[in-house]
This record gives C-alpha cells, sequence and structure tokens, in this order.
C-alpha cells in the first residue's frame, strides 16, 4: 500500500487562555489519529463544538494562540516529498499552501475580495504557485474554470454579482487551479440551497476523480457525506469516535453516537416518529471524565463513567472508541 | 361559522433599490394566498429556495412589513387596519414569531430569564413576581426544560438545541394562536434537531397552536407538516396536502427541488446520484 497523503497520529490541540488568574483549557482536539490516502474524500462529521474546525486549523498550521498543539504531528507527503506541517519555516509553509494543500470556505464572500473583480483573486491566490506571465496565466485559469463548466467572463465580474452558487463554484475553481494534492473543504455547501448543493457536490466530486486529490470534507449534513466520502469519521466532543468506510458506517454503524445520528436522519416519503436525543454536547472546558458521550447515551455502563475507550478496530478498516459498540461489525 | 385563523389574500410586496436616477423594483412576493381554519390547528409549511420570498411572506404575516397589495386577515381582522399600541399589542400576543438563530435572537449581555419575566409582564399582561416566575415556569416546562435549569444563565452557557427551547417556549407565554417559525431548527446541530422538530409536532398536537413552518429542508417538511406550499421567486407553484405534494409532485420546480434532496441512503457507487443533475437558473446577475 503506498503512503498515505496525510498522516495525523496523537493530535491534541487545546485552547488555554489564563486572565485574571483564571487559567481555563478547552480540549477541542484530543487524541486524534487518521490518515487519508491518495484520491480519496474523507468525510468528517461532527456538531458545532465537536472540534471540527479546530482539527482543520491544526492541520494546515493556521495556528493563533490561544489554540496550542500539545502533542502529536501532522505530516503530509506530497509526491514523495514529506512535509511535518508543524516543523516548517513559515517561507516553506507559503510556498506550499495553496500549490500542494488548499481550501474552500464555507463563506464564498469572505475568500473573494468584494472591490475587486474575481481575476484579481485568482491573480492573488495562484499567480506566484503557476509561475507564467500574466497572459498565459490567465489562459490557464480560463482553461481551468471551462473544465469546471465555468463561463469565463466570471473572471471581470465582482463577486456580488454571482449568485452564491456561483461563487462557491468560484471558490472551488480557485482552490484546484493549482491541481493541488490535498484540499481541505469546510462546511463548503451548508449555506446553499439544495438544488445549488447538489450541483456544487457535483462539481466538487468531478474535479477530485479529475485531479486525483485527497479531500478532506467537514460538514455536519450526514446525507452529503453518504453521497460524497469514500470514507467516514465521526467527531464527538473533541474526539473521533468513529470510522470506516461510508457504506460500512451507515449500514452497520458501531458508536451509539453514530447510530443516533443516522437513525434520526429525516427522510423523503418517511413520517415516522423519530427520537431525539436528549442532553447536550458537553462543554469542553470541563469534559465529562470517561467516554465524554456517557452522560447522553443509552448504552452506559459504569466502566463509561470511568475510563475512556480506546480506539479500536472492530472490523477490516472500520474502528471505533466505544465499549459497547451498538451493532456486530459486518465481517 | 367563525373566520379563518388566517387568510393571505394575494398579497404582493415590491421593495425599491438603486438610487434616485436608476430606481430597480425588486417583487420579493408576488400574489400569494393561503388560509388557516380556525377550528383545526395544523402545520404549514412554506418552502423555497433563498430569494424566493418565503420570509417576507412570514414578515407579513407577523405584521412587521407591510403587503405593497393584497390583504391579510388575521381571526377576521385586516392586519393594515390594526392602529395603535393597544392593538398592536392585541396581534402580537395571538402571533408569535420564532426566529433562525437562536443565538442572534437573544442579547449576549443579558440574562434570557429577562426575556421570559418581560414578556409575562407585558405580552401576557401579568403583575406580580409569583405570576411572572409561574407563566415562565409553566412555557418552559411545555418545551421540556424548567425555570431552575435556565434562570440566571446567560445565553453562551446553553446550547443551541435549548437556547431554542427557550426561544419556543417565550413565544408560548402569551398563549398565542399562531407560531410563525422561520428556519427553526436549520442552526441546530444535527442531534438536536430531530427534539425541536418532534417539540413543534407536540404542541400543535398538545396546545393547539397553529404553526407556519418556513424551511428549505424537504425532508423535515415531509416529516411533521400537514399542508405545504412550494415558492418560488416570489410565486407559488404549488400547494396542497404535504404528503401528496411531496410524493408526487406536479409543478418541474416541485420535481426539481424533489430530485435535488440527498437520500441519506449510501449509493452504489461514490458520487453516482450527484451527476446528471439538470443545469439551474445559475448565471451571472445582468446590470440593470
Amino acid at each position: 500500500m503506498t503512503e498515505p497523503v496525510l498522516a495525523v497520529s496523537g493530535l491534541r490541540a487545546y485552547y488555554r487562555t489564563a486572565a485574571f488568574g483564571i487559567e481555563r483549557e478547552v480540549r477541542a482536539v484530543d487524541d486524534i489519529s487518521l490518515s487519508i490516502a491518495a484520491n480519496e474524500i474523507y468525510g468528517l462529521a461532527g456538531e458545532s463544538s465537536s472540534g471540527k474546525t479546530t482539527l482543520i486549523k491544526t492541520i494546515a498550521n493556521a495556528i493563533q494562540p490561544p489554540l496550542q498543539v500539545l502533542a502529536g504531528s501532522v505530516v503530509f507527503n506530497f509526491h514523495g516529498q514529506r512535509v511535518d506541517i508543524h516543523g516548517i519555516a513559515p517561507s516553506e509553509l507559503a510556498a506550499i499552501r495553496w500549490k500542494h494543500l488548499s481550501y474552500v470556505m464555507q463563506g464564498s464572500m469572505n475568500v473573494l475580495n468584494p472591490v475587486r473583480r474575481v481575476r484579481h483573486s485568482f491573480a492573488d491566490f495562484a499567480f506566484r504557485h503557476i509561475g507564467q506571465p500574466m497572459p498565459q496565466f490567465l489562459d490557464t485559469v480560463r482553461n481551468h474554470l471551462q473544465r469546471l463548466h465555468l463561463a469565463s467572463d466570471v473572471l471581470d465580474a465582482f463577486p456580488h454579482q454571482l449568485s452564491g452558487g456561483m461563487r462557491q463554484r468560484v471558490t472551488i475553481a480557485l482552490a484546484t487551479v493549482c491541481r493541488p494534492e490535498f484540499i481541505i473543504a469546510d462546511e463548503p455547501t451548508t449555506a446553499l440551497d439544495v438544488v445549488v448543493q447538489k450541483g456544487v457536490l457535483a462539481m466538487i466530486h468531478e474535479i477530485q476523480r479529475e485531479l486525483g486529490s485527497s479531500i478532506l470534507f467537514v460538514t455536519h449534513d450526514m446525507s452529503v457525506h453518504a453521497n460524497l466520502a469514500d470514507r467516514l469519521g465521526i467527531m464527538y466532543a473533541g474526539r473521533l469516535v468513529e470510522e470506516g468506510r461510508t457504506a460500512d458506517v451507515f449500514r452497520a454503524p458501531l458508536h451509539p453516537y453514530t447510530a443516533h445520528l443516522i437513525a434520526s436522519l429525516p427522510r423523503l416519503g418517511d413520517s415516522a416518529p423519530k427520537k431525539g436525543l436528549e442532553g447536550a454536547p458537553p462543554n469542553l472546558a470541563s469534559p465529562p471524565p470517561g467516554c465524554r458521550f456517557h452522560p447522553r447515551c443509552p448504552r452506559a455502563t459504569e466502566i463509561c463513567r470511568r475510563e475512556t475507550p480506546p480506539m479500536a478496530w472492530l472490523a477490516e478498516g472500520h474502528r471505533a472508541a466505544c465499549f459497547h459498540p451498538t451493532s456486530e461489525p459486518a465481517t | 361559522m367563525s373566520p379563518p385563523l388566517l387568510e393571505v389574500s394575494d398579497v404582493v410586496r415590491t421593495y425599491a433599490s438603486g438610487g434616485a436616477f436608476s430606481r430597480r423594483r425588486v417583487t420579493a412576493v408576488d400574489g400569494v394566498s393561503l388560509r388557516l381554519d380556525a377550528e383545526r390547528p395544523e402545520i404549514f409549511t412554506i418552502v423555497g429556495e433563498s430569494g424566493s420570498g418565503k420570509t417576507t411572506l412570514a414578515r407579513m404575516v407577523l405584521g412587521m412589513v407591510t403587503p405593497s397589495a393584497g390583504t391579510i386577515r388575521f381571526q377576521g381582522t385586516d392586519l393594515a387596519t390594526i392602529r395603535g399600541k393597544r392593538a398592536r399589542l392585541a396581534f402580537m400576543k395571538q402571533v408569535q414569531p420564532i426566529f433562525q438563530n437562536p443565538f442572534e435572537a437573544f442579547n449576549p449581555m443579558k440574562r434570557v430569564d429577562r426575556y421570559l419575566f418581560a414578556t409575562a409582564r407585558r405580552m401576557a399582561g401579568l403583575a406580580g413576581d409569583k405570576d411572572i416566575t409561574e407563566a415562565a415556569d409553566r412555557a418552559l416546562k411545555s418545551v421540556g426544560l424548567s425555570l431552575a435549569e435556565i434562570r440566571g444563565r446567560f445565553p453562551h452557557e446553553l446550547s443551541g438545541g435549548q437556547l431554542q427551547r427557550v426561544a419556543i417556549a417565550r413565544a408560548l407565554i402569551s398563549r398565542p394562536a399562531l407560531l410563525v417559525a422561520d428556519e427553526p431548527v436549520s442552526m441546530i446541530d444535527a442531534s438536536l434537531r430531530a427534539s425541536i422538530v418532534n417539540l413543534l409536532r407536540d404542541l400543535r398536537d398538545r396546545l393547539g397552536v397553529a404553526i407556519i413552518y418556513i424551511t428549505h429542508d424537504l425532508a423535515t417538511a415531509y416529516y411533521i407538516s400537514d399542508r405545504i406550499l412550494i415558492m418560488r421567486r416570489g410565486s407559488a407553484v404549488e400547494s396542497g396536502d404535504a404528503r401528496s405534494v411531496l410524493d408526487n409532485p406536479q409543478h418541474p420546480y416541485s420535481q426539481l427541488l424533489k430530485s435535488s434532496v440527498l437520500s441519506p441512503d449510501v449509493p452504489a457507487t461514490a458520487g453516482a446520484r450527484l451527476r446528471s443533475e439538470p443545469e439551474t437558473h445559475e448565471g451571472v446577475i445582468p446590470h440593470a
């Protein structure tokens, strides 16, 4: 098997503040290990304040106080070139970003400069990485837009002249124009309507298959994961609780949280009563001892209150952190 | 026969944009009619993409925006004839809003119980601490919380789901006949969403409150609504019994909307369902 494009091991990233003599520690990312292979879409699911965004920030080394990385490593492998993202100089990081590692963000309006034409945004982000003179560079960009079924006249438009879905397509074009090996997509379709969302997802899927990039796709929408992700990781309260191939996770979820999440999905054509999950996600400044899901878990026993369940492989390519997994893994 | 709870007939709302020399008129809502019966409380869902005018319609029902044309009657009274503080308050008692983002609806610097007490005092006309706390507690109990849990708490100390419950409790204090819920679950976490949707259903059955539920999520619409109205660019394209409209949509736009809903079942090959989507009305907005 080839080496993964991204290997995260034992990552811990906490927000630490000390104000007025009160020290606070928010354990947003706690002991996460995962790896993402080449040409793979890895879906990351979890509710708000489960640490998804902190994990992305840590992976992209966009770390600002009070966020601190306490342990663990994030290692990329760009065509045999190993890069420990936390151990390199800022200038090297700037050279890697966008060329090898790019992002698609949720708010497309925040990515594109509102007072300049889209063409300038492309020049700002990608010109230095492509290394062609400006006229050729613009041709490259036009070809790329064409591949994504975007008319090249969007280059001369201002962001506010484009619709929300169009803008999001432009930011995807922007993130893929340098043909990066790794793309982080943070809720790229959450702000869009269902009709537009489907088109944007199709576009992400198409460009990913064409470039062979790996995508870390973050969203809380399980329906999106079902349709797009090759593998799926579920986060709860700063920890990865389950990981496996998307079909396996949906068919036979192991962690009670995942099982609930999938069972409570509303479906068209189904009006059978769904049960909500009682309680609220824990406060990460003082998480409950043991398994962080135990206060809400219907299967919790004494051991769950005392000890943290380790991540264990329960089937081929399917692991979960639970003492009482819900279903027998399909082998 | 008593007048219908709500009767919206052919309402139009236009907005003007641009400067003095280049006026442009945008029609947000274009001739929409709907009717809710007083005898049978129901969940009436308005579905549409952003910019379809569903929020403008809700704001007109709430009396926050006046229609450019057409009338809205609530329990037989034309909203345009409501004048003066007292009449306005009497209307607000009966029709209460629930907003999309509970973190924006509450002032982060104010304790959430103050909203409940203020509503009890002004809307329900209660005086005396005992009555007010009792009313607040009763409303909170009907949404599965209690005053003891939220007393003295600030919005950031509650989860999105809890805060949305508080917002619903606040709306219930004055014992309204109609709740207007504008995307009440779109900002709520997935694990808490089901419980809020169940709560709305429960309020209809237990307290007999009619609910106008505005959403773009067809799956929850199917789950809770009795009747549905699908809007596109300000006009109603299809309406009727929710199950039959969603099971068998007639209008091409309703069909497009239904086919765009991603099913939470994993397809045989990843991304299989995403392909061959019809091209939508995307494009550069032309200069006026």
